[in-house]
């Protein structure tokens, strides 16, 4: 009733119940690793030619050359205030979102809208008005 | 058992997302750009799927490996906290070129500065928790 118990809900985590997310979650990062270092020759991805030359002009040289732009992945982001910033900022953003939202990408998009659910189409509206104001208006002032 | 189907299920997962390219900041700018059909046939394909698979499920009633019955909750009504949470989920998603699944995957491919992005995705589901109460829902 009185603060501190308020948000105990929320934080109240089982731990034994919800192990086969987390397992599902270790399963990921070592199919990452397989995908990245066991199946791959050439991980740079070829997106559009249009693409690269947008990427260029906003300032990312590698688009086209590598799987994440080595502008904001490259291990030299660690001493660079604005990109790690950005990272801080974008994570922030997609944890707090999809906890508000009730789901991600795949809760959403693709688990929800599968099960026609209503709510999911409205997020699934809600990450593309996102997505595309950070692209289309934001990516111009930032990088 | 059970954790080892789970824990399959998720390295197959990983693995998808790393080699479908979901998992490249570079698709998301380029699919919010509308300059490919790679992220729209990736994501579209998998409803396809899903929705024949839920829709069988339901009229067969299909039951799980372990002889359970299949329930699927519907998602509690409501429209601010989709719509809001979803733009913020959308900017974060554009920014940082990484939903949660593609995090953990490409923590697994070994690219360092994603630890940045996952402690401060955990850090907002944690703010998320504390205004909770305050949020429209």
């Amino acid at each position: 009733m009185c603060g501190a118990g308020k948000h105990a809900d929320f934080f109240r985590f089982d731990w034994k119940s919800q192990r086969w997310n987390l397992v599902v979650v270790a399963g990921t990062i070592i199919g990452g690793y397989i995908g990245a270092n066991l199946l791959s020759h050439e991980s740079a991805v070829a997106i559009d030619p249009s693409t690269i030359k947008e990427l260029q002009t906003l300032g990312f040289e590698s688009a086209g050359m590598a799987y994440l732009p080595s502008e904001l992945f490259g291990n030299t982001v660690f001493s660079d205030l604005k990109s790690l910033a950005l990272l801080i900022i974008g994570g922030l953003l997609v944890g707090f979102g999809a906890r508000y939202a009730g789901g991600c990408t795949s809760g959403h998009a693709i688990s929800g809208l599968s099960n026609l659910q209503l709510p999911s189409l409205i997020a699934v509206i809600g990450f593309f008005i996102g997505g595309l104001f950070m692209v289309h208006v934001l990516f111009p002032l930032i990088f | 058992m059970r954790t080892l189907i789970h824990l399959l299920i998720g390295i197959f997962f990983g693995i998808l997302l790393f080699k479908s390219e979901a998992a490249s900041w570079f698709r998301i700018y380029e699919m919010f750009q509308f300059d490919a059909f790679h992220m729209y046939g990736i994501m579209g394909s998998a409803l396809v799927v899903g929705m024949i698979m839920i829709q069988l499920i339901k009229r067969f009633k299909i039951k799980s490996f372990y002889g359970e019955k299949i329930v699927i909750l519907p998602k509690e009504k409501g429209f601010k906290r989709y719509m809001f949470g979803g733009i913020l989920f959308g900017l974060g998603w554009a920014l940082a070129g990484a939903c949660p699944g593609p995090i953990f995957t490409l923590l697994g491919a070994g690219f360092l500065p994603i630890v940045v992005v996952l402690v401060s995705a955990i850090l907002g589901t944690f703010i998320y928790g504390i205004l909770k109460n305050r949020l429209p829902h």
